[in-house]
């Protein structure tokens, strides 16, 4: 009962942050509203059982990524004299319709899959490995023995990505 | 026992908000910052679901942040060189190669 409040309370302020991301003209507050709405999502993550994702959401969204993203909000000065960056009345209108679309869509497609999936049944499998391995090894065993080629092109693509950011982040090309 | 149906609605939720703010705003960084919103709506319903479909999902989500971390350097380093020549972020200056 109390898992469910807190669920239902932190569903709110992710969906209250991120509105007012969307609607804030400043591009800092549009950062750490975005910020809030990741730390909600870890708790959202943590009540859902999955304590490991949890704390990576901190640690790297709300810790690497959205810093990363102030500090060029910072490098590039756009904390003060800032444009407002809103589209034209048209575009809003577009833009409701469009998110509202999606919703129907996929709050269609989650009323229709559930039920299908429950039937499964793989609760006592995940927390089985849960308590043989511990909430980080539960992730880490299936992603070093099954995922081994995907963790690899992962390492692989975050080379590319830091060297490629050095090179176009530098003066002269 | 938390309500699956309402996991899966939040992060429904979270993805149409990130997509209204991609059509809505012209500010690079902020169109940056709803897409890093609508892969955390993705990997909220990964998370949902991998009690029900396997711990696979959150091996998935622990992927899915790896490339976002790297789509964010990168993109945030294609910012910062397009400012470096037009002194704006706003994504009118993208359009240059657009047709």
């Amino acid at each position: 009962m109390l898992t469910q409040a807190l669920f239902y309370f932190f569903a709110g302020i992710a969906v209250l942050a991120a509105l007012m991301m969307v609607t804030r003209r400043n591009p800092v507050a549009s950062a750490l509203w975005l910020v809030g709405t990741f730390f909600a999502l870890a708790a959202i993550y943590t009540l859902l059982g999955a304590f490991f994702i949890g704390i990576i959401q901190i640690l790297v969204y709300a810790g690497a990524i959205m810093v990363l993203f102030l500090f060029v909000i910072m490098l590039l000065n756009l904390g003060n004299a800032f444009e407002p960056d809103f589209r034209s009345t048209v575009w809003k209108v577009v833009a409701g319709g469009a998110s509202l679309v999606l919703l129907a869509l996929l709050a269609r497609m989650v009323g229709a899959g559930v039920p299908t999936l429950a039937a499964e049944g793989g609760v006592d499998l995940v927390a089985a490995q849960v308590a043989e391995y511990g909430a980080v090894g539960a992730i880490g065993v299936p992603m070093f023995l099954d995922y081994v080629v995907q963790l690899q092109v992962t390492g692989l693509l975050l080379l590319v990505a830091v060297v490629g950011a050095v090179v176009l982040a530098k003066r002269k090309f | 026992m938390l309500p699956l149906n309402a996991a899966l609605f939040l992060s429904a939720i979270l993805f149409a908000i990130g997509t209204a703010g991609v059509v809505v705003r012209r500010n690079a960084i902020v169109l940056f910052m709803c897409i890093e919103l609508m892969l955390n709506a993705a990997n909220l319903a990964f998370v949902a679901l991998s009690p029900l479909a396997g711990i696979d999902g959150q091996v998935i989500v622990f992927f899915v942040i790896a490339v976002a971390a790297a789509e964010a350097a990168v993109g945030l380093a294609i910012i910062i060189s397009v400012f470096r020549h037009a002194e704006s972020v706003d994504i009118r200056n993208f359009s240059l190669l657009r047709w």
